[in-house]
């Protein structure tokens, strides 16, 4: 415990140094939602009827905008190599990498989130479901994001293996988040999806840094 | 394969810790998870007809080594002779092809290496965003030794004294090699993996390494050090392994 309060110290430290890095995503998703009224015209109700679908792809795609820095700046430096002879087991740093990533990249996205429903007219009545959705679907992007970016680590200019690799495993966090958001809209019940979404945050949250510890160790070797 | 094991010793022995000028130095290991204590007589580390191949190619293999406490190992080989893959396997960061690793006689597994050995290869190894002491601190927590460990002796002892609060990106690279060496210590491990300690370091800086190998190895410890040659070796008895390409690369 001591040494993963230590760890989540480091990467916070780390993250505010290079704080013009983490706003990238925040910056991103922001832009979208800037530009698509301009493409799509600004009459409320049409932008009302897209708003949702927007702002959970913005999230998407901003969530994988930062995903290759997971591990990389620690793989270059040498210091990834010093954490796996830490004594420490590996998933624990990567659970605290994780959560940094998180807290510092997701969260502020999703802080800024009514704001972005604000400036595309989206019901009132589908900003919980949106909220909660986007909660637990950018842990599990974050958690998939681990393991994908642990096993492309070893390739040079991953970034867009890396996509390729990430998207598929997203689609069903995006299915079933703006899935969500649409039954709210419609006025069905649409806290069974996020349930579903949940239960697969539970499965993650115990395998993911398993998984990734693995693909990591595959990758330095 | 053509590898020149030769381990005969190349320094005079001299009896341990009296001659030692600097014994106030001698570092305290911890001993709950060192796996060697109490004391025993097999060797810290040793390898046995280790061979290691990238993509087929034999980069070293067969050889054996053994590194005791109280003793240095050398490893002089030319740039691309596989000193640094060597370490690597030994530090369990690669797969040997074939032979096998033994931590104070027993099977290598992770717990039992991070419990005795410590590894400082070419790359830092710490963060150049980070200052001096967020970084020797984080490695000293990181290794449990948060209390054992005097920051303030530390970093004046590794000639950092007054970058305390300087980002390590800031520094040069003979700096960040002092602040390498300077962690090796905050963890306190009794065995030391050094890959290349001497790069980048001035006449004072390569002398400064000897004196600490040499406290350690004083003190108990050892050190497995990878050199392309022409350094003075520590005072402390030193054999010597020479290292080459395996044929496939001739």
């Amino acid at each position: 415990m001591h040494e993963f309060t230590a760890l989540l110290r480091r990467d916070t430290s780390l993250m505010w140094r290079k704080r013009a890095d983490a706003a990238q995503p925040l910056l991103f998703a922001l832009m979208v939602c800037v530009m698509f009224p301009l493409a799509a015209g600004s009459e409320p109700a049409r932008l009302a009827h897209s708003a949702a679908a927007v702002i959970w792809v913005a999230n998407l795609l901003a969530s994988l905008l930062v995903l290759d820095n997971l591990y990389r700046s620690d793989f270059e430096d040498g210091s990834l190599e010093q954490l796996l002879l830490a004594p420490v087991p590996l998933p624990v740093v990567i659970a605290s990498k994780v959560a940094v990533h998180w807290l510092t990249t997701a969260l502020p996205v999703l802080l800024i989130t009514p704001l972005l429903a604000q400036m595309l007219f989206l019901p009132d009545a589908q900003l919980p479901a949106l909220m909660l959705s986007l909660l637990v679907g950018s842990m599990l992007m974050s958690l998939i994001g681990a393991m994908v970016a642990a096993l492309t680590l070893g390739i040079r200019r991953s970034g867009m293996l890396l996509a390729l690799m990430a998207l598929p495993m997203y689609v069903p966090v995006l299915v079933f988040g703006a899935g969500s958001v649409w039954s709210a809209g419609q006025g069905l019940p649409w806290l069974g999806a996020i349930w579903l979404m949940s239960a697969g945050l539970a499965l993650l949250l115990v395998l993911a840094p398993w998984a990734a510890a693995t693909a990591l160790r595959i990758a330095l070797s | 394969m053509a590898i020149l094991c030769n381990s005969r010793p190349t320094f005079t022995r001299f009896s341990r810790l009296s001659d030692c000028k600097n014994a106030k130095m001698a570092v305290q290991f911890t001993s709950t998870d060192d796996p060697c204590m109490p004391f025993s007589d097999s060797a810290l580390i040793e390898a046995d007809a280790l061979c290691f191949s990238r993509n087929e190619l034999p980069v070293f293999g067969p050889l054996a080594l053994q590194v005791h406490g109280g003793e240095t190992l050398m490893l002089k080989g030319e740039n691309g002779s596989g000193k640094t893959t060597l370490l690597r396997v030994l530090a369990g960061l690669l797969t040997p092809e074939s032979g096998s690793v033994r931590i104070c006689g027993k099977p290598f597994c992770r717990e039992r290496f991070v419990g005795l050995a410590a590894y400082i290869g070419h790359r830092p190894g710490h963060k150049a965003e980070l200052t001096v002491t967020q970084n020797l601190r984080f490695s000293a927590r990181l290794h449990g030794r948060d209390d054992a460990v005097d920051m303030r002796r530390l970093v004046d002892d590794c000639g950092l004294a007054g970058y305390e609060d300087t980002q390590a990106g800031k520094l040069s690279a003979g700096q960040n090699k002092r602040l390498a060496l300077a962690r090796l210590q905050a963890q306190g491990r009794r065995l030391w993996l050094m890959d290349e300690p001497y790069a980048n370091l001035d006449l004072a800086g390569i002398d400064w390494v000897n004196r600490l190998v040499q406290n350690h190895v004083a003190s108990g410890g050892g050190a497995l050090i990878s050199t392309h040659g022409a350094y003075a070796a520590p005072e402390v008895p030193v054999r010597l392994m020479e290292i080459t390409r395996s044929a496939a690369h001739a």
